[in-house]
């Protein structure tokens, strides 16, 4: 077994998504054939190759810090499940 | 009005002369989708008061005289793009009451050319599928099979233009989701260089990995559009400031002394027989050309689906972290509090496969497993990207199918995610390299299915492979052709 079924319960916790214990059972089993073929990526050896996080080569990019428009407050919370002025609410989180 | 053979710019030569108009044009086109959407299933929104103002827009403005090579063509787009207060639900339920408050940078472009967006695409969830089965809206048919899935994730982009219900399409490429739907569904579909066409706007998969491409009827609807989304976007740090070429100027150029590699790590057994015998062909028909054809190797090939699943997922579970029911989109609460709010809005609203590769990225990033996997992967991704910048020193540009085989039916491949992943063997390793790819048809399959031919160009040498595009396009009967619906 690559994954047990206690680190995918893990891993869904980690990723806030309150998993069905049926859905963790078929996810564990998913997950583990996934990472089992993946495991190929082992039969090469990448001694000394650096890693690749962008294919096209680029620096930082950089602009002036100049004030320009932006979307406004009412586009910005035009989708919001709950606001309250110009705040986005959510469940209380401070006990 | 037969729009079949019809390219942009002869539509455009119609529109100026007064032939037809844009509206009725989007109206010829909004009365197809009526007919037969309910069989294909690709919109998921269609914009017809919208479209027909717009369309009302390009008449007037082809009649003062600007009109530029978009204006008053009709277009659809996926449903991946904003646009800006229309519904944009990326074929997912968490997004099913989003309204996007702007435009896609993409979108904005088309617009200033005066195009006429008729509506928004079907797609897998998030862009996450080979197959148009994951959407909350429902899977996606292949307009030459109904029985078929038309290929994934840009479905509804394929589909549509394969049915004609759209003269082009916009869609989206990260790890093959316009070339295979492109392939199965017998139209044109272009993936750029990553960094050729601004993402601003366009919501986030694998950030490394997505970019915006053209899918139309034939390849110089590909090049026009091209032309006009192409170009750097100070919204979008990773799009590259050089120069967008002139497509069009160099696209009737041909093939004639051009050395073209065949990878020989697509031409492997479990090939299609009929894929195989209409690459075989296609070749020849580049011989007749006068191109040189020449082996080349791209020896890394077979850790691609790999790689691609472990960077492609990792990024996934940071891109998707922003849906938890707080700024935008559908809530859940139970009144478990704040985590609580999150894990069941995530829940509740993402499909099966999203969460299984939300899940497998979380994984591949989560402490002690980052160096095994998520590194490991970025190192092979190094590799792979130098195989096709090796086999560019001795190649203008690569010939290789799109697909292991025909499109496939629908439900064939839902039970088994991985069987899933490996159809999309030979379109992923491209988006690692991050490349430019094109997709065109080159022949049917026993069963009538079409079957398509991908090009792989050099970084930034579209104009290239749309030009051998074209050159076989030309001197074949292959694609144009709307599916019997």
């Amino acid at each position: 077994m690559k994954i047990s079924r206690a680190e995918v319960e893990h891993v869904a916790r980690l990723a806030r998504l309150a998993l069905q214990p049926e859905e963790l059972d078929a996810m564990t089993g998913q997950m583990d054939a996934i990472l089992g073929y993946v495991d190929k990526l082992n039969e090469l050896d990448t001694e000394g190759i650096e890693p690749t996080a962008h294919a096209v080569p680029m620096e930082n990019a950089f602009r002036e810090d100049a004030v320009k428009p932006s979307i406004g407050v009412e586009r910005a919370q035009q989708n919001a499940p709950e606001t309250d002025g110009s705040c986005f609410k959510v469940p209380k989180v401070i006990e | 009005m037969q729009l079949d053979n019809l390219t942009i710019s002869q539509l455009r030569e119609k529109l100026a002369s007064g032939e037809t108009t844009s509206v009725e044009l989007t109206k010829a086109f909004l009365a197809r989708i009526a007919a037969t959407d309910e069989k294909v299933n690709a919109f998921i929104t269609v914009c017809e008061e919208e479209a027909l103002a717009a369309a009302e827009a390009a008449d007037q403005r082809i009649a003062a005289g600007n009109a530029a090579p978009l204006t008053g063509i009709p277009l659809a787009v996926k449903d991946i793009f904003n646009t800006i207060d229309v519904r944009t639900t990326c074929g997912s339920k968490i997004l099913d009451n989003y309204v996007s408050p702007y435009d896609a940078t993409a979108i904005a472009k088309l617009r200033e050319q005066g195009a006429v967006i008729i509506g928004k695409l079907n797609m897998d969830e998030f862009a996450m599928g080979s197959s148009n089965e994951n959407s909350a809206a429902g899977s996606v048919k292949n307009p030459w099979d109904l029985e078929r899935v038309p290929g994934g994730s840009s479905g509804g982009s394929a589909a549509s233009v394969a049915a004609g219900q759209a003269l082009a399409t916009l869609g989206t490429d990260t790890g093959g989701s316009i070339r295979q739907p492109a392939s199965h569904c017998g139209v044109v579909g272009l993936k750029p260089t990553y960094g050729r066409v601004s993402r601003f706007g366009v919501i986030a998969y694998a950030s490394s990995l997505d970019q915006v491409g053209p899918v139309a009827r034939n390849v110089e609807d590909c090049a026009t559009i091209l032309g006009v989304v192409a170009g750097y976007d100070p919204a979008d740090s990773t799009s590259v400031d050089t120069p967008v070429p002139d497509y069009l100027a160099t696209i009737k150029d041909g093939v004639k002394g051009k050395k073209i590699g065949l990878p020989k790590e697509y031409f492997i057994e479990g090939l299609d027989a009929d894929v195989k015998k209409a690459v075989d062909a296609a070749i020849e028909t580049y011989k007749s050309l006068g191109a040189e054809i020449v082996e080349v190797s791209l020896p890394h090939t077979d850790y691609a689906v790999a790689c691609y699943y472990l960077i492609a997922t990792a990024e996934a579970s940071s891109n998707l972290a922003r849906y938890d029911g707080v700024r935008f989109g559908v809530r859940k609460d139970e009144g478990e509090g704040l985590i609580g709010m999150y894990q069941q809005t995530r829940a509740a609203g993402f499909g099966d496969e999203v969460k299984r590769r939300i899940m497998l990225g979380t994984y591949a990033l989560s402490s002690g497993y980052y160096d095994a996997y998520y590194l490991k992967a970025q190192k092979v991704r190094t590799l792979i990207r130098q195989d096709f910048l090796d086999a560019f020193e001795q190649v203008d540009f690569m010939l290789a199918p799109v697909a292991p085989t025909p499109a496939f039916k629908i439900g064939e491949k839902t039970d088994d995610p991985l069987q899933m992943y490996l159809s999309d063997i030979f379109t992923i390793p491209l988006n690692l390299a991050g490349t430019c790819g094109l997709s065109l048809p080159c022949g049917t399959s026993s069963e009538g299915l079409p079957i398509g031919l991908q090009l792989f160009g050099k970084p930034f040498a579209e104009g290239e492979i749309l030009q051998a595009a074209w050159a076989f396009e030309s001197a074949t009967d292959f694609g144009g052709k709307l599916a019997p619906l």
